[in-house]
This record gives structure tokens, C-alpha cells and sequence, in this order.
């Protein structure tokens, strides 16, 4: 079975994103850029299916700039048999994502998607979902356990009120939550390998896609600053100010 | 201009985060109906008809639809869809996983977890771990939308009559299926909906600790949070998960024990009305947003505080 992982490229998670005084962004020149954590994950599940002998080869796709390779150069460290990406420098939305997904996954017939159940840039947690619709799959969204039994993915899924368990028939669409597992690192042979391991580019046009944005962002502000209150000195003194100043206890 | 609210519900229950999508969807300006997809829900559905500002509960009853499965529900949701112009859930993991499948399938975008609504094609939500709210607009005719619960207070609910109507149910294709459910008990009150939350960082050091939370919590009547590191270090499972990645709460009273205040976490409880910090590090982040900070070690402040309470 093939597995294939997209995965994106995005302002590393602790870099504290500054908006633009113009209002159109967040400033993301010259700030670190890392591989999206969920798929991280993703990339590591493949690998781990693939060594307990579930999967057969895993390809890592991404839909950005020329700079993505890196970010895919990071997933043949992880374990990735090759890439492609999508090359494009034009504002990428989810749906869009998922319409040259569906295309490449027609083409190389995976058994298993497996994506990040977000990116931590537009917090969309949307492209898995609308890939599942638009190739007809079933879905497991926000895996913390996947068992690959027969035709089957048996996942355990995250919901709000604890763990939920489903079967899907395959091919079908996973995506990570946080304690499907813990990304190993790179190692510097393996990142020596990786960088003879073929990485195709191709652009959305020779998939024949639209990934014409269909929201449009108007402005982007910084949220409402909240102030630093007061130190107090004792555990009585802090009952005193929730009893008596911020009222919220009896 | 119409809009429809997917209900979410558990054990015969409405969730209450389908009251703060209500609100939101009132925003808009149009009638508001509901759909309550489920099996043996004639129950439901008349609770559901009391929610105030309601105009029409369209109700799918059939097997199918016992637990929430996205490729069921999101068929059912596209059946309905051109009868509006705006179709919402809640931004819990239940309308996370099913409304996404269901705009693709329409060809529309998704606006996810908005926090405001402009008009009824603009709206405002947070990126980037909510350090920054982007206004964006659709073009796209019918609007698909999350809702923060934070977000919107909770409409009513009681006081309505809306009128009742059966939604024929639809044959997915049965490609996926519920196996079992593992769901958290507790007698106290659930995170979403909690006046009060008492969290646990990595500074608890291990989940036998977060017992010092749990008889804080007691007292106070509130429910038990985590950050995302207490979750990966395996202290608690991960629906105690206050973040960026897990849930979004505004309580009227957050207690921070023992957590830093990583970008991640501060996303998923700033929006708390009162904030108290309990950390014995006097530099970490999370005194910068709290309303009293109590520099003290977790192990002898918190069952002082509890003590002291009540």
C-alpha cells in the first residue's frame, strides 16, 4: 500500500507572529519557517505503517513556494520515499489545497492519506475533510491510534468528550491529532540521504487546477491586548481580590 | 436568506455550544433553522423547537445518523444546502470533522471558527494561535461556517416554538462505521461550559499531582484543564487540552497552576474574564496576562488555597 502525506510549510510554532502595520498580514519575512507539527506527525505515522510492513512506499506532497523543498527535504529525512510539490507563490486556501490533492492522488493511487489535522498558520482545520469529499473517501479525522486491519483503517479519533473509535473502509483520509505519536528526529545520515531521493516539482496548471482563493481577506489585526495585572504576595491575599475585587468566587 | 445550524448532541442531549452558534447565525438577519440528525430523536427535536428565535427544526431520524459519522451527516447537509444561504456548526471536534466535507462538496470555502460577524458575507476570525483576527469575506454563495463559542454568548433555551418538519434520511454509502466510544465521566462541569477552570501545566509534574487540581476544583465547582505540554507528557488525557489545538474556553475565572504560558495555551484561555497565575518561575509568560499572579510553589499554594475556600 502507498501512503501519501501532504504536508505544509509554515512560521515555526514558537515564533510569535507580528501583523503588519499596513493590516494585510503577519510578517513572515525572515522568520523561521518549519514544517507544520500535525504533519510532522503525519509523516511519522507513515513511516511507522511502513516499518511494521502496512505500507509499501510513502510520497510527501506539498502545495507552495520553491522554499517548500526544504520543508519536503525534512519529510525523506523522517522516512519519505520521494516528494512532489506543487510550486506555486500564489495564496493557497483549503479548498483549493484539497482540489490538487484530489489530482495527485488520482494519479498515484494511495491506499492512505494521512495530513495534519491543522496548520498552525490559518488554523483552518479543513484540507484532510474536503479531500475526503472531493476523492468520495471516508474520513477519520483527529487520529490519536491507527491499526491497519485488512481493508480497514480502525482509528481512534479525539472528540471533545474523550475517544472515539471508527472502522473506514480504505482508501481513506486520516488526520493527526496530537498523541498519534512523537516525531523522531532527524538524524544527519539520513538527512544525507534524503537529498538523493527524487523530488519532482510541477505547477498547479499541469494538474489543471483552480487554486483561485475564495475568501478574501479584507484586514488583519492584532487582537486586543491583555494587561498584566498584580502580584499578590500570599494565598490569602489572592482569596481576598477574587472574593472581594474581581467578585468571582463567594 | 435562511440560515441552518447543525445541532450537536450526545446522549439525547443538546450541547450547549449549539446555542452559541444560534447566536451567531442571529447575526445574520434571516430566519435561522436547525437540523437534528440522529436516531430515536423526536425528543430532541421538541427541545430543540424551544430554543429561542427559532423558525423551523427539520429533523433526519434514522440509524445512520446514531452516532456522528462525517460522510453521513455531510450527505445529508449538501441534501438540504440549497435551501440557504448560510449553513453553521459549532467549532467543536464534531463540527470540525463533518462541515468541512460537507462545503467541499458543495464547492464552497469553509469560514472556520469565526469570533464575529460583520454581515452576512464577512466575518472575523482568529490565525495564527489568535495573535492575529483576519476579516475575511466570501464570495462563494452559500457561506460555510464554524463558530467559536467563546465567540457569541448562548442564546436561550427556552421560549420558542418553532415548527417541526422530517428531512428524508440518505444512504452515505457505508464506508465508515462507529466501533465504540471511550467517553471522560465526571461528575464535574464540562470545559466548554465550566464558570470556573482550574488547569495543570508541566509544572505538576506528574498526573498523580493534578489530584491537588482535582479537590481545588471540588470546591470551587469548576472543571479541570491542561496545557498541551501536561497532555504530552502524559499527565491527562487529551480532552483536558486548553489550546490552540485542543479547546477554546472563557470562563469567569481561570486558575493557571504550574504552566508556563506558551503561545499555544495562552490561545485557547486569554479571552477568561479573570485570570490568576500560580507559578513558582516569576519570569514565565502567563504572569503577563494575569489578572493576580501568585509567585509560590504549586505543591504548598494550592492546597492552602483550597483550605482556604468554602
Amino acid at each position: 500500500m502507498k501512503i501519501l502525506v501532504p504536508i505544509k510549510r509554515v512560521v515555526d510554532f514558537n515564533v510569535k507572529v507580528r501583523v503588519k502595520s499596513d493590516g494585510t498580514g503577519v510578517e513572515t519575512a525572515n522568520v523561521k519557517m518549519s514544517m507544520n507539527p500535525f504533519d510532522e506527525i503525519a509523516v511519522e505515522e507513515a513511516v511507522r505503517l511502513k516499518e511494521a510492513g502496512a505500507a509499501t512506499e510513502i510520497v510527501a506532497v506539498s502545495i507552495g513556494p520553491t522554499q517548500a523543498q526544504e520543508t519536503l527535504r525534512t519529510a525523506l529525512a523522517i522516512g519519505a520515499d520521494r516528494a512532489i510539490l506543487v510550486e506555486t507563490t500564489a495564496e493557497t486556501q483549503p479548498l483549493g489545497v484539497a482540489k490538487a490533492l484530489r489530482k495527485l492522488a488520482e494519479k498515484e493511487v494511495p491506499g492512505l492519506i494521512i495530513l495534519g489535522k491543522q496548520a498552525i498558520d490559518d488554523d483552518s482545520n479543513q484540507t484532510g475533510q474536503m479531500l475526503a469529499a472531493l476523492l468520495n473517501w471516508p474520513q477519520a479525522t483527529f487520529a490519536s491510534k491507527v491499526k491497519i486491519i485488512g481493508q480497514e483503517a480502525e482509528v481512534t479519533r479525539e472528540i471533545d468528550g474523550g475517544l472515539e473509535t471508527i472502522a473506514v473502509k480504505l482508501p481513506a483520509i486520516v488526520t493527526t491529532d496530537l498523541r498519534l505519536n512523537e516525531p523522531r528526529y532527524v538524524t544527519l545520515p539520513n538527512i544525507m540521504k534524503a537529498k538523493k531521493k527524487t523530488l519532482e516539482v510541477v505547477k498547479p496548471e499541469d494538474l489543471g487546477v483552480d487554486l483561485t482563493p475564495r475568501l478574501k481577506t479584507l484586514k488583519v489585526q492584532e487582537p486586543a491586548k491583555r494587561k498584566a495585572g498584580a502580584q499578590v504576595k500570599s494565598v490569602d491575599e489572592l482569596v481576598a481580590k477574587l472574593k472581594n475585587e474581581a467578585r468571582v468566587i463567594q | 436568506m435562511t440560515a441552518l445550524i447543525i445541532v450537536e448532541h450526545e446522549g439525547g442531549q443538546l450541547k450547549a455550544s449549539t446555542l452559541n452558534a444560534v447566536t451567531a447565525a442571529q447575526k445574520l438577519g434571516g430566519p435561522v433553522h436547525l437540523l437534528v440528525a440522529g436516531h430515536e430523536v423526536a425528543a430532541l427535536a421538541q427541545s430543540a423547537a424551544k430554543i429561542a428565535g427559532i423558525e423551523k427544526v427539520r429533523v433526519a431520524d434514522a440509524p445512520q445518523y446514531a452516532h456522528p459519522l462525517a460522510e453521513d451527516l455531510a450527505a445529508l447537509v449538501v441534501a438540504l444546502a440549497p435551501d440557504y444561504s448560510h449553513i453553521l456548526a459549532p467549532a467543536t471536534t464534531f463540527g470540525k470533522n463533518v462541515l468541512p466535507r460537507a462545503a467541499a462538496l458543495l464547492d464552497v470555502a469553509q469560514i472556520s471558527d469565526i469570533v464575529a460577524v460583520e454581515s452576512p458575507d464577512t466575518f472575523v476570525r482568529p490565525i495564527y494561535a489568535g495573535n492575529a483576527l483576519a476579516t475575511v469575506q466570501s464570495s462563494d454563495r452559500i457561506k460555510v461556517i464554524t463558530v467559536r463559542t467563546t465567540g457569541f454568548e448562548a442564546a436561550k433555551s427556552e421560549g420558542g416554538s418553532a415548527a417541526i418538519e422530517p428531512a428524508a434520511a440518505l444512504d452515505a454509502g457505508g464506508t465508515s462505521r462507529f466501533v465504540s466510544h471511550e467517553l471522560t465521566k465526571s461528575a464535574r462541569p464540562e470545559l466548554t461550559s465550566a464558570r470556573i477552570i482550574v488547569s495543570g501545566g508541566r509544572g505538576m509534574g506528574n498526573g498523580e499531582n493534578f489530584k491537588l487540581l482535582e479537590a481545588l476544583a471540588d470546591k470551587l465547582n469548576a472543571a479541570v484543564g491542561a496545557s498541551r505540554a501536561a497532555v504530552d507528557s502524559g499527565f491527562v488525557p487529551n480532552d483536558y487540552q486548553v489550546g490552540q489545538t485542543g479547546k477554546v474556553v472563557a470562563p469567569e475565572l481561570y486558575i493557571a497552576v504550574g504552566i508556563s504560558g506558551a503561545i499555544q495555551h495562552l490561545a485557547g484561555m486569554k479571552d477568561s474574564k479573570v485570570i490568576v497565575a500560580i507559578n513558582k518561575d516569576a519570569e514565565a509568560p502567563i504572569f503577563q496576562i494575569a489578572d493576580y499572579g501568585l509567585v509560590a510553589d504549586l505543591f504548598q499554594a494550592v492546597p492552602e488555597l483550597t483550605s482556604k475556600l468554602g
